[in-house]
């Protein structure tokens, strides 16, 4: 019996595939296998004239089966199937083989790479003849956002969906939104305060009707898939009635208990009930219950007392919220790098070794210094050491570039000249300053009075133990000569690292981790935002090091991706699914623990396994299993895997 | 306070020469002394070898060693100053325990050669080559332990406050470990700022002394040639023991000992300064501290001598 | 462009012996990492060649009994590391049949070292090549699978080939 007829059409992508690999070679060889009627090579598959190559062949040779040879299918699959359906052809009967990404790119000779080609395309081959037409289904979608993290990237998505008339979620592990950007005094390039800019936003967030605001809330489970993921929320108690708190402070002055502020980096203080900053969105305190007197002793409620409204519940429980979402943007922004680990920068040793989060604090009118910059014993430095690249740029800690401490530098040498008349030094390895107009401040702040920049990273900053000022040491590698430069302060600009708890969050949303730890997106280049895991969107710092101006746009394209999800009110479901052949089913039953999503389950009265089409995904987890072979996962066949393997081993 | 690096202390499996030491029972090295600890620092050997002795463990030394090459060999002739440590080894290979080293440069050079014999390099061959030439034979990295760190992490802390017969209150110490011991990443806390020479102080009773500088090069060998540099950075040295205190500053490298206490005077002309800091090693303590004979403990021979901070405590 | 021209005979010259190893990767990590390998342009010998599952949790001991029937020298599985998996446990069933894997190549007289099962994840461009590259260093000093697959080929009772069987579903 005469197979289906089979087209088979070898990519060049210009040169990637074409230097490595014979192209005429694999195009005669794909002609020569059985069922195969046409088999063409041209420059871009994926180009319109490549795509119409195969709608017209289609037509012209009544091609049953399509089989691209090019790059991965991850990259171009949706192309190349969408192609063959506008050919005429059902898009499950075109199968791909990926000469690009794991052929040519990755093989040293040109004979190698083209005997692996050829194995790869009459694997392809083998299996596009086993193949059988599919239809895709759809399911509803719920029109809902959950966005984790309420920095400035998830309070851009947020507006952005909301603006568009969409509902989101909004989940803030702290008790106030606006991350670590509220923490900024003035920002780069344009020197504007970061709370003017930012504040407005948070407040847009909290009056958006759209938006539900769950701050000091944490996502706790996560299960489904795009469209409906169905998630489970700890908001947790805060002690404080928000409906009837009105924001007035009086609690926070009356409580006794003072504890150190991580607002403000350690350096200011806290009550055990408070908000952790003037502007904090909402502006309803929290009772840190470690903290608290009352917690602790069961006596004190003097907050309970003093409050106005009675806005105080000592006995408010975690409330646990449970939601259907259709899409998810996961915003959880970094963790500056500790620079205690690396006893070469005396932090945590030397009090006037501060990092640049503390020196933002100091600097910012609302810290705890009012804005000063001022050494630990109150008075005013003379001569400041700016270090780049602590825990960047450093096999030792973190091999990437954190991108913004150069700006941060250079922004820190004219906010420390403007506010005091210390003396400048900035460390740097390399000056990086990218961005719009970002070059421009540089050369500003070049030109002022008494900042000097040294190319050369600082190693080493030493106490002068009689003085008891600093010394930086660094190697000028300009002038080549080794310098000590006593100094009274030094600010570190920390790396951007991945949160602590990265790791745990990356399994709950399903989403992986590249080798520096941040978030992986689907493509570097042209997916920044999505992920492995469909629907669940990536935005900010969490996916690599950036500073505001890029994280809002990634917050905005977040926003962007997630209502294409729930604009759409539809997903399509894979068909790819397992289904089970009665006359071979054993009812042995083995299957049925092995499926994840409880999809199976056994019809007593047959005898027989059955399989809920609607909760399986397609893994073939049960199909392994499946001693009589009665488990068959469409698409991913037993017949046509192993006729791929036989196809990959053939010579 | 870190203990972490206990898990180290054992011998590695695919090392030679690593019988594991029983607990309790006494432990056996092979010892090195290296050419300083015959002549210079004579005071270092006799007091590693007694004051280890008091704890129960026992430094054999290697019969026919050679010396290990110093730091200065690697920029002279690279196979010899991977060779001549690597005869060592191999001997130590065939007695077939672990190998106790007191001179700080002599660890480093070891374990340098170590490091070749456990890489995939051209060297490892060529050592083996120049080993076969001589009828020695070494296949693997033996396992290498300093004196220091035998006292921190096998003998314990626990143990040695056990045996301190004279503790050694009011007298100020600040630990200086030398910038070899604990670089690139041997078997200390922290390359940066170890704290296993504080721990081994502190439990003879000695009050030990912030020390920042504690890591800083002594200037080494360049003494004899650049002598003005490495007389300021020894000045820095004593400048910070001095600010912090201390009576004296103990050490675990012969280079550096020598650096700091017979260039004393000198600094002291060259700098306008007026130290006299005597310089000991830690095992002139530690033997002291367990009860041995003050008289053997050397504490006359440094050209700053020590004797006066310690006769009060014999 | 040229439509049908007859295959040129043979294979061209190649090494005498490049080991053939079969990977069965899933498609959200080890896939991925794959193809990360590839935009990363790491090398590795071009006798590894990939079959695309959608999770290792998919791998049924006849695929690897199949991999070697046809000549294959190794065979190397690759699902998400612990914790990540698309379908959240997969990988650990790819796991536990590591054991039966492994127990049923040692009857055949294939050495189990031959089967290798590696987490890799869709970031770990540089591990995959590490991987691909080490098994391979070991395959070819191993040697051929040779008369071992010939043995494998004529034990009754397997039902391999893709056609007809109970493993043909």
């Amino acid at each position: 019996m005469p197979g289906p007829k089979i087209g088979v059409y070898v990519c060049h992508c210009g040169s990637n595939i074409a230097d490595k690999v014979d192209m005429d070679a694999l195009r005669d060889f794909a002609g020569e296998l059985p069922d195969v009627v046409v088999s063409r090579d041209y420059k871009y598959m994926c180009s319109d004239p490549g795509q119409d190559l195969i709608k017209a062949d289609i037509k012209e040779y009544g091609l049953e089966r399509v089989v691209v040879a090019s790059c991965s299918p991850r990259m171009h699959e949706p192309t190349f199937k969408r192609a063959c359906e506008v050919g005429g052809l059902n898009p499950y009967l075109m199968e791909m083989a990926n000469i690009r990404e794991q052929c040519s790119w990755v093989t040293v000779d040109r004979g190698g790479a083209t005997r692996k080609a050829k194995a790869l395309v009459r694997s392809a081959v083998n299996k596009a003849r086993l193949l059988e037409p599919l239809e895709d289904k759809s399911v509803p979608v719920d029109p809902k956002t959950l966005i984790v993290g309420g920095g400035i990237a998830g309070i851009e998505a947020a507006l952005k969906i909301a603006e568009a008339g969409y509902k989101v979620y909004l989940v803030e592990r702290e008790p106030s939104i606006g991350g670590q950007m509220a923490k900024l005094d003035k920002t780069f390039p344009t020197l504007d305060c970061a709370a003017c800019i930012l504040t407005p936003k948070m407040v847009s967030a909290a009056q958006n009707p759209n938006i539900t605001l769950l701050t000091y809330a944490e996502v706790e489970d996560v299960s489904g898939y795009v469209g409906n993921f169905e998630v489970t929320i700890r908001k947790r108690a805060r002690g404080v009635d928000e409906k009837l708190c009105n924001g007035c402070g009086t609690c926070q002055e009356k409580c006794p208990i003072k504890v150190p502020n991580e607002f403000e980096e350690g350096m200011g203080l806290r009550k055990a009930i408070y908000t952790p900053f003037p502007q904090a969105v909402p502006n309803k305190p929290v009772i840190d219950r470690e903290n608290c007197t009352y917690y602790k002793t069961g006596k004190c409620r003097v907050c309970e007392r003093v409050c106005p409204p009675q806005a105080v519940r000592f006995d408010q429980e975690d409330e646990i919220i449970k939601e259907r979402f259709g899409a998810i943007i996961v915003s959880t922004g970094y963790q500056p790098f500790d620079p205690s680990v690396g006893k070469q920068w005396g932090f945590g040793r030397y009090d006037n070794v501060i990092t640049g989060l503390q020196f933002e604090r100091l600097s910012n009118a609302s810290g705890p210094t009012g804005g000063k910059v001022l050494l630990k014993d109150g008075t005013e430095p003379k001569a400041v050491a700016i270090l780049h690249c602590v825990g960047s740029r450093d096999k030792n800690y973190n091999e990437y570039c954190s991108r913004i401490c150069c700006m941060t530098s250079v922004k820190f040498a004219h906010l420390v000249r403007e506010k005091t008349g210390a003396k400048v030094y900035d460390l740097y390895m390399d000056m990086r300053t990218f961005g719009k107009q970002y070059e421009e401040f540089y050369n500003r702040v070049v030109a002022e009075r008494d900042i000097y920049f040294i190319r050369g990273k600082g190693a080493e900053i030493m106490e002068d133990p009689v003085s008891g000022g600093l010394l930086v040491r660094v190697e000028d590698t300009l002038l080549g000569v080794f310098r000590e430069i006593p100094v009274d302060m030094v600010v570190l600009n920390v790396a951007m690292c991945p949160r602590p708890d990265a790791q745990e969050v990356a399994q709950k949303f399903g989403i992986q981790r590249s080798a520096d730890g941040f978030f992986l997106e689907y493509h570097l280049k042209l997916e920044p935002m999505k992920t492995a895991n469909e629907g669940v969107f990536i935005a900010g710092t969490c996916q690599a090091p950036k500073d505001i101006p890029d994280t809002v746009g990634q917050g905005a394209g977040a926003a962007a991706e997630a209502l294409k999800v729930v604009l759409l009110g539809k997903v399509t479901v894979t068909p790819t699914t397992a289904e089970i052949r009665e006359t071979l089913c054993s009812g042995c039953r083995m299957c049925i623990p092995l499926c994840p999503y409880t999809a199976i389950s056994f019809n007593e009265a047959k005898g027989v396994a059955v399989v809920n089409e609607a909760l399986c995904k397609g893994c073939g987890t049960c199909a392994a299993s499946c001693p009589s072979g009665a488990l068959r996962v469409r698409h991913f066949d037993n017949r046509q895997l192993l006729s791929q393997i036989e196809g990959v081993c053939a010579e | 306070m870190t203990d972490a690096r206990t898990k180290g202390a054992g011998p590695k499996a695919g090392l030679e020469g690593g019988t594991e030491p029983e607990a309790g029972a006494a432990l056996k090295y092979s010892f090195f002394p290296g050419c300083s600890l015959h002549s210079t620092a004579r005071e270092y050997h006799e007091t590693a070898v007694k004051s280890m002795a008091a704890l129960g463990v026992e430094l054999e030394e290697l019969e026919d060693w050679n010396c290990c090459g110093a730091t200065a060999l690697s920029s002279a002739d690279t196979l010899l100053s991977y060779a001549l440590p690597a005869r060592n080894l191999a001997m130590v290979a065939e007695v077939g325990r672990p190998l106790a080293v007191a001179c700080n440069s002599c660890f480093v050079t070891l374990n340098r050669a170590n490091a070749v014999m456990a890489s995939d390099t051209p060297w490892r061959k060529k050592v083996q080559e120049a080993l076969a030439a001589i009828g020695r034979r070494l296949t693997r990295p033996v396992e290498i332990r300093h004196t220091l760190h035998i006292l921190r992490h096998e003998v314990g802390l626990d143990r040695l406050r056990e045996k301190v017969t004279r503790r050694l209150e009011g007298l100020k110490v600040a630990p200086y470990y030398g910038c070899q011991i604990a670089r690139p990443r041997h078997q200390w806390g922290d390359p940066e700022l170890p704290v296993e020479m504080d721990e081994v102080l502190a439990a003879t009773g000695a009050e030990v002394v912030r020390y920042d500088r504690k890591t800083k090069c002594c200037g080494g060998a360049l003494m004899t040639t650049k002598e003005d540099i490495v007389l300021s950075i020894n000045e820095e040295l004593l400048r910070e023991a001095k600010a912090r205190g201390a009576d004296i500053i103990a050490v675990c490298c012969p280079m550096c000992q020598m650096n700091l206490d017979a260039y004393q005077g000198k600094i002291n002309s060259r700098f306008g300064t007026d130290y006299s800091i005597p310089i000991v090693y830690y095992t002139q303590l530690v033997g002291f501290a367990l009860g041995l004979d003050e008289a053997e403990m050397g504490f006359s021979r440094g050209f700053v001598p020590a004797t006066k901070y310690l006769r009060k405590y014999a | 462009m040229t439509e049908n021209v007859t295959a040129k005979g043979g294979q061209g010259g190649g090494p005498a012996w490049e080991p053939k190893v079969v990977a069965i990767f899933c498609n959200w990590c080890s896939y991925t990492g794959a193809d990360l390998a590839g935009i990363s342009r790491l090398k590795y010998p071009a006798g590894l060649r990939i079959v695309r599952v959608m999770c290792s949790g998919r791998v049924s001991p006849a695929f690897v009994l199949k991999a070697f029937h046809e000549g294959a020298d190794g065979v190397l599985v690759g699902g998400c590391h612990p914790g990540d998996c698309h379908y959240l446990e997969g990988n650990y069933k790819t796991l536990k049949r590591k054991l039966v894997f492994e127990r049923l190549l040692e009857q055949f007289g294939i050495e189990k070292t031959r089967f290798r099962l590696e987490w890799i994840s869709g970031g770990e461009g540089d591990k995959f090549a590490r991987v691909a590259n080490e098994l391979i260093k070991e395959i070819e000093a191993l040697g051929p699978l040779g008369s071992v697959a010939e043995r494998l080929r004529q034990a009754d009772g397997l039902s391999l080939r893709a056609e007809g069987g109970a493993g043909s579903a």
